[in-house]
């Protein structure tokens, strides 16, 4: 429950956190919401000497939605994406995950940029920008770059992100068709016993583009694009699903965890993306 | 390291001011500095809500947040909902319907439906229970807690359209 002692800056811009990232490397975090990192330090799993708080920066927290892209800045909060009407419209499997993450505290405070910054294979955007084929921009001392979401998790809190840089945006092609984001938890506030993200379209009766993507069933998120290529050009019948899932179950990795061995959380993750198929097709 | 900090905060209308280091988290500086003991701790892994406050309009586990990361915002606890002699309707419908028991989870259950009933003044039961869901209680099994949001939120519609 008690941090170890730290240092504390709250800076006003990106020049004076990056400032501060450099100075003190390893030894300095950005915290956005603080409800990852803050349960971190009162467990004194995380240890950060010096502390800086991004809610000062400005332009980080704009929903910004154009003819073929959305842009969410990184101090976007769950809540933000749950209430904005339109992004409820024009990309609806944000608010539908946003709604099965934490709980209503947790969701005014936590961003979207922590949320896929942060690492932990139990967070449920990072798989979810996966299935939505985002790019995540951070800038750091030689300026900003681009990280398709899909490349950016290494292993379990390991990600493309290097120290000094700022993961400050990101950006979603805008999606069509139908979609899902189905989750399986022990309640409210868990993260997944498994999770599925489905993106689908449909073109008179046959599938003509899927993107899935599962949820803490690796130490990374998965995307895999065998359950996608599986449903492409099928009516997304049974057999079509069926193969879907298997292709889904030998990319997945799952660890045997209190939510359960290796062998239900793969009969889950199976029961889970079914869910997910056909949801998102009936609304393809 | 850990240089104590000028912190400005306005709780329940009434400006603080206090030196504090940085690790000192808001549920701390609200008890044990402010003397402020409504709110409670009921973990360390920010999931039973008996610290919630709101802060700025927003419903905030107040152990997960530094009393840095509040400086200069208002901040609203079950001390300023409402005092024995001025019950909040909410608090009246908890007293009512039997929406406590212990009584340790109480104040971040109501401070967390003022807001619920902010936003959503007509709430079906189900959105009462998923609005709540960050607040955990190990009495009441919940139902008598729904009943008294409910009855609180006809209270208060009823009243405004009086009002009107």
């Amino acid at each position: 429950m008690i941090p170890a002692a730290f240092d504390y800056y709250r800076p006003k811009d990106m020049a004076g956190v990056l400032s501060i990232l450099e100075e003190h490397g390893d030894d300095a975090r950005v915290m956005a919401g603080g409800h990852s990192l803050i349960p971190m330090m009162k467990l004194r799993m995380a240890d950060v000497p010096h502390l800086i708080d991004l809610q000062d920066v400005g332009g980080m927290s704009d929903i910004a939605i154009g003819a073929d892209k959305i842009v969410i800045g990184a101090m976007v909060t769950q809540a933000q994406i749950i209430d904005h009407a339109e992004l409820g419209t024009k990309a609806p499997i944000l608010s539908e995950a946003a709604l099965q993450i934490a709980d209503p505290q947790v969701r005014y405070m936590g961003t979207v940029g922590g949320n896929v910054a942060n690492g932990d294979p139990g967070n449920d955007m990072p798989g979810l920008m996966q299935c939505l084929d985002a790019t995540f921009t951070v800038v750091g001392p030689d300026g900003e770059r681009d990280i398709a979401a899909r490349d950016f998790y290494e292993a379990a809190y390991m990600t493309a992100r290097e120290d000094d840089e700022v993961l400050t945006r990101v950006t979603i092609p805008l999606p069509s068709g139908g979609y899902a984001y189905e989750k399986q938890k022990r309640k409210i506030g868990d993260y997944a016993t498994a999770a599925a993200a489905v993106q689908i379209t449909k073109d008179g009766g046959n599938c003509t583009s899927a993107s899935i993507a599962m949820t803490n069933l690796s130490d990374v998120p998965v995307y895999s694009e065998g359950a996608s290529a599986a449903l492409v050009g099928t009516t997304v019948d049974d057999a079509a699903i069926k193969a879907a899932i298997d292709a889904m179950l030998g990319d997945i990795d799952p660890v045997e965890d209190n939510r359960g061995p290796i062998a239900f959380k793969n009969h889950v993750a199976g029961v889970i993306l079914r869910r997910a198929i056909t949801r998102a097709w009936s609304r393809a | 390291m850990s240089n104590k900090m000028h912190i400005k905060l306005n709780v329940n209308g009434k400006a603080e001011e206090f030196l504090a280091e940085p690790r000192e988290l808001l549920i701390y500086t609200l008890r044990e500095r402010l003397n402020i003991t409504g709110p409670h701790i009921g973990c360390e892994t920010s999931h039973c809500g008996a610290c919630t406050v709101t802060i700025d309009g927003k419903s905030v586990k107040s152990c997960t947040m530094f009393a840095a990361q509040a400086d200069g915002k208002e901040i609203t606890t079950i001390e300023g909902i409402g005092g024995p002699d001025d019950l909040h309707p909410l608090q009246e419908a908890f007293k009512e319907h039997h929406g406590l028991q212990c009584g340790y989870c109480t104040p971040g259950m109501i401070t967390r439906a003022t807001k619920l009933l902010e936003e959503n003044p007509t709430p079906t039961e189900e959105e009462i229970r998923f609005g709540m869901a960050g607040n955990i209680c190990r009495c009441t099994g919940y139902q008598n807690i729904v009943k008294s949001i409910q009855a609180a939120a006809s209270e208060m519609n009823a009243a405004k359209e009086a009002a009107e």
